[in-house]
């Protein structure tokens, strides 16, 4: 504690990415893992508050999403106004979001700025007005923002894929609400959440920059020791993918179709996540070679943008992805995704792609830790999700280790018979 | 291989950050490649950049679309290594790459761990010499920028209309064509159109190679030296032809009416000077003028419409600098139910005739310049930010220097410099847009 050396950081290969990064424990218990860096005069700190929209009661998304649009407008001593002109004077970043499973606020100042800039975070964290001016001007951008979406195909084929996906879950309600039950919000329901998600024991920091531990140990007291001990979360119910094996479209007046398909996949916690998230990458992940990229871009012309994903949250695990391709062709679009479905589904991936998955994966992690804000962000979330800062090096390890007879396993699992929920906003021909 | 939004309505972010410390290095080879090295030792990769001095205000008349169809086709491989090596090759190093094109820009990148640098360079340096285009590859992929021209524009309204007044306010530079090109003009796109425009602009003198990493600058100029300097130079650059803009001296209105819409918003853009184009010091009173009208939730738009008038949601305006032929200057609103575009024109109109004729306070002048040279402290935070700034400063012909000098240069805008950049905004330089309804429209 306390060193002032001012340590330029530098990973070779064999280094330990891990080791970057010190738990700094405050003396009033709260704890933030801290990447100590002088290299810019900057300070990068992001939190997260485990719960988030997945705490919404039922029949009123989006009061998670309107929660962090107001707890930069107005705290404290300031009105919106006032805090706004504070945050500018200096040029301290500050912003808020809403995620399923937790809520989450950034904050970026240059090193000078820094005693402000806690102080602003902390009126905005702990003080936040919630005034009725301000809580009537986000939800009337909210609803602009819905309104601007509402024949949006992306937005629309996605909506409707969640919905279907998680009936009767939080996790199928629109994350920035819905335009039916916006106006029936209050500042009440806003007010309510806040108190049942911020607390000192489902708070998790990670900050990146030119701040020693010492100091940093004292600014988090500053900053979050007024919270209340102990959140106040409702049990969110686990739920398995539903609608696999059928297809929706909804009609929209456009030339193409936008296409959202997935199914049920495998959880954080599986022995075989690893390996499906490697699965993953072999059928869709973001690189020229992925499998879908060939045959439905660069083989077939399909389509400019085609992808899948793992989306892993806290109760629930998808396979998720998409892509646009003009109506007469969208049927063979899909009937190309499905093969390679089911191709990986029977046969699995080949041991050369294996290999190119896994060092793709392993090699492209470095390129996640280049900006202090993007570092902040990440390790805030890996705490959010369970991780020890040990994951950081255990990562690419677990990676190495998937095997050919893994993959097979995973993808068999992952793909199963190959039903996939599909939804549709366009109109396409003969879906 | 991805297309920059040519007019985003409610930009994110609207001023590039503008770097001011980071210590860089530079070098031009014989063969006229102009080399950029930007140190950043926090971590161990490096972004490798290849950016040429073309793009789609380039692109020959009737061939709108060029500039970004060769960027597609860029990827198809040369005569000693086919299609998907290096991208296969890419991928197995854990390496990121895509391409970008502009309006007056074009530029191809990786991101890698730092040792593999030279077959970045090897593979970049073949591509810039040695495309092979066979006539299989090239229709198939015509079908996907069309399908990413029906993705990004023809399924959007709201970006319909950012074509449609671009084209208004251009009446004849290419500033006014799509950077993904007409439709029309793409279906006639071919292999020899290609081709044509490829030996035209990829060449040596025409490119600047930019590498932003934990790197030392002399062994990157050497390596390039060794590897870019084996092409042979051309002899000279190629000329940028560009009509000039006509003063045209009318206000034009721009409305787009479309049943999909359910949100309507408003965008006004003015022909203003560039960077390149402005007598000295006024792009950057411009800067510090769109700061103040509409830079985030201080400005004067903002608290004027949504705070005190509550006749918007949102309210901002922006000032698009970095353009090699007079550019764009964004004023744009998102109006409350109810309320008509035409109040929020009047309004906009009325708070920029205050700025001409009441100028900017002190402490206003102040907080906006403290958040611009700020801007340029962040940007040192990204390599990737900062690989970005450079080239597209460098590509549109400011030196090393200007980009230096920029926070000093925005330290000097007096009140009475932002107060002389009003006159830009006149409405008979402007182009006014609205995104409607269809029964509003109607009505």
């Amino acid at each position: 504690m306390g060193t002032h050396s001012k340590t330029e950081i530098k990973e070779g290969l064999p280094a330990s990415r891990a080791a970057r990064v010190r738990k700094v424990l405050s003396p009033g218990g709260i704890e933030a893992w801290l990447v100590e860096d002088y290299a810019v005069p900057l300070i990068a700190l992001e939190f997260a508050l485990i719960g988030g929209a997945a705490q919404e009661p039922k029949g009123k998304p989006g009061v998670a999403t309107l929660l962090a649009g107001l707890l930069d407008e107005g705290a404290g001593p300031y009105d919106s106004d006032a805090f706004h002109r504070a945050l500018e004077d200096q040029a301290i970043e500050l912003s808020f979001s809403a995620d399923r499973d937790f809520l989450s606020g950034r904050m970026q100042t240059l090193a000078r700025n820094k005693a402000r800039a806690f102080e602003l975070l902390r009126l905005a964290a702990t003080e936040a007005r919630l005034e009725a001016d301000a809580f009537e001007r986000v939800k009337s951008q909210v609803a602009a923002g819905l309104k601007r979406d509402l024949n949006d195909p992306d937005t629309v084929a996605s909506r409707t894929f969640r919905r279907l996906a998680y009936p009767e879950h939080p996790y199928g309600a629109p994350l920035r609400g819905d335009l039916g039950t916006l106006e029936a919000l209050r500042r009440a329901d806003v007010a309510d959440l806040r108190a049942a998600n911020f607390a000192r024991d489902n708070l998790k920091i990670a900050v990146v920059g030119a701040i020693d531990a010492e100091t940093l140990g004292r600014t988090l007291d500053e900053v979050f020791g007024a919270l209340p001990e102990k959140a106040a979360l409702a049990p969110v119910a686990d739920i398995v993918f539903a609608g696999a094996g059928t297809r929706h479209v909804v009609d929209l007046d456009v030339p193409q179709s936008t296409i959202r398909f997935g199914r049920q996949a495998i959880a954080r916690a599986d022995k075989d996540f690893i390996a499906a998230t490697v699965v993953n990458h072999v059928l869709g992940g973001g690189v020229f070679s992925a499998r879908l990229f060939k045959e439905v871009r660069e083989k077939r012309g399909l389509a400019y943008s085609v992808y899948s994903r793992l989306v892993d949250q806290d109760h629930a695990a998808m396979l998720w992805g998409g892509t646009s391709t003009k109506n007469e062709r969208a049927a063979e679009s899909m009937q190309v995704i499905e093969a390679e479905i089911r191709d990986l589904s029977e046969a699995g991936p080949s041991q050369d792609e294996l290999e190119k998955a896994k060092q793709y994966l392993i090699g492209s992690y470095a390129l996640r830790f280049d900006t202090s804000t993007k570092i902040a962000s990440l390790l805030a979330r890996l705490q959010a999700e369970g991780y020890g800062i040990d994951f950081l090096d255990e990562r690419n390890r677990l990676i190495a280790a998937v095997t050919l007879a893994d993959a097979k396993r995973a993808a068999r699992r992952l793909f199963g018979d190959g039903a996939l929920l599909v939804t549709v906003a366009g109109r396409p021909a003969g879906m | 291989m991805s297309l920059p939004a040519t007019v985003p309505l409610t930009p994110s972010a609207a001023t590039p950050a503008k770097p001011a410390g980071p210590r860089v290095a530079s070098a031009r080879l014989d063969n006229g490649l102009d080399i950029v090295v930007v140190p950043d030792h926090r971590a161990p990769v490096v972004t490798h950049m290849v950016w040429y001095r073309n793009g789609s205000a380039d692109d020959p008349i009737g061939k709108s679309g060029i500039a970004h169809f060769l960027e597609h086709l860029m990827f198809k491989g040369t005569k000693g290594h086919p299609a998907g090596e290096f991208s296969e090759l890419i991928a197995g190093l854990g390496g990121q790459e895509n391409a970008f094109t502009s309006t007056d820009f074009t530029a191809y990148f990786q991101r890698v761990a730092k040792e593999h640098l030279k077959i970045c360079m090897e593979y970049e340096a073949d591509r810039m010499s040695n495309l092979v285009l066979a006539g299989e590859v090239v229709v198939p992929e015509r079908e996907v920028v069309l399908e990413e021209r029906r993705m990004r524009t023809d399924s959007d309204p709201a970006d319909l209309l950012n074509e449609a007044v671009q084209a208004a306010l251009f009446t004849r530079h290419p500033y006014g064509s799509p950077v993904i090109g007409w439709q029309s003009d793409i279906e006639g796109l071919g292999r020899a159109d290609a081709l044509a425009y490829y030996d035209r602009f990829y060449t040596p003198e025409n490119a600047i190679l930019i590498v932003a990493g934990d790197v030392e600058p002399a062994a990157v100029i050497d390596l390039a030296r060794a590897i870019y300097g084996r092409i042979s130079a051309r002899g000279e650059t190629p000329k940028r032809i560009r009509v000039r803009e006509p003063d045209v001296r009318a206000h034009r209105l721009v409305t787009l009416a479309d049943p999909k819409v359910e949100q309507p918003s408003y965008q006004t853009v003015f022909l203003v000077p560039s960077y390149r184009t402005a007598a000295s010091g006024e792009a950057e009173a411009l800067e510090v003028l769109a700061h103040h009208l509409g830079g985030g939730p201080a400005s004067l738009l903002f608290k004027a419409l949504v705070i005190d008038k509550k006749i918007a949601v949102s309210a901002g305006a922006y000032y698009d600098g970095t353009a090699l032929n007079d550019t764009r200057f964004y004023a744009y609103a998102t109006p409350a139910p109810g309320v008509s575009l035409e109040t929020l024109d009047t309004e906009i109109a009325r708070l920029i005739a205050e700025v001409a004729a009441h100028g900017i306070a002190e402490a206003d002048l102040a907080r906006v310049k403290t958040r611009l040279v700020a801007d340029a402290v962040y940007a040192q935070d990204s390599q990737v930010a900062l690989a970005h700034w450079y080239g597209a400063s460098l590509a549109i012909g400011l030196s090393l220097a200007d980009i230096a000098a920029w926070p000093e240069r925005i330290e000097t805008v007096r009140a009475a410099d932002v107060v002389k950049a009003t006159r830009w905004l006149d409405a008979r330089r402007s182009v006014t847009g609205f995104l409607l309804p269809e029964a509003a429209a109607a009505a």
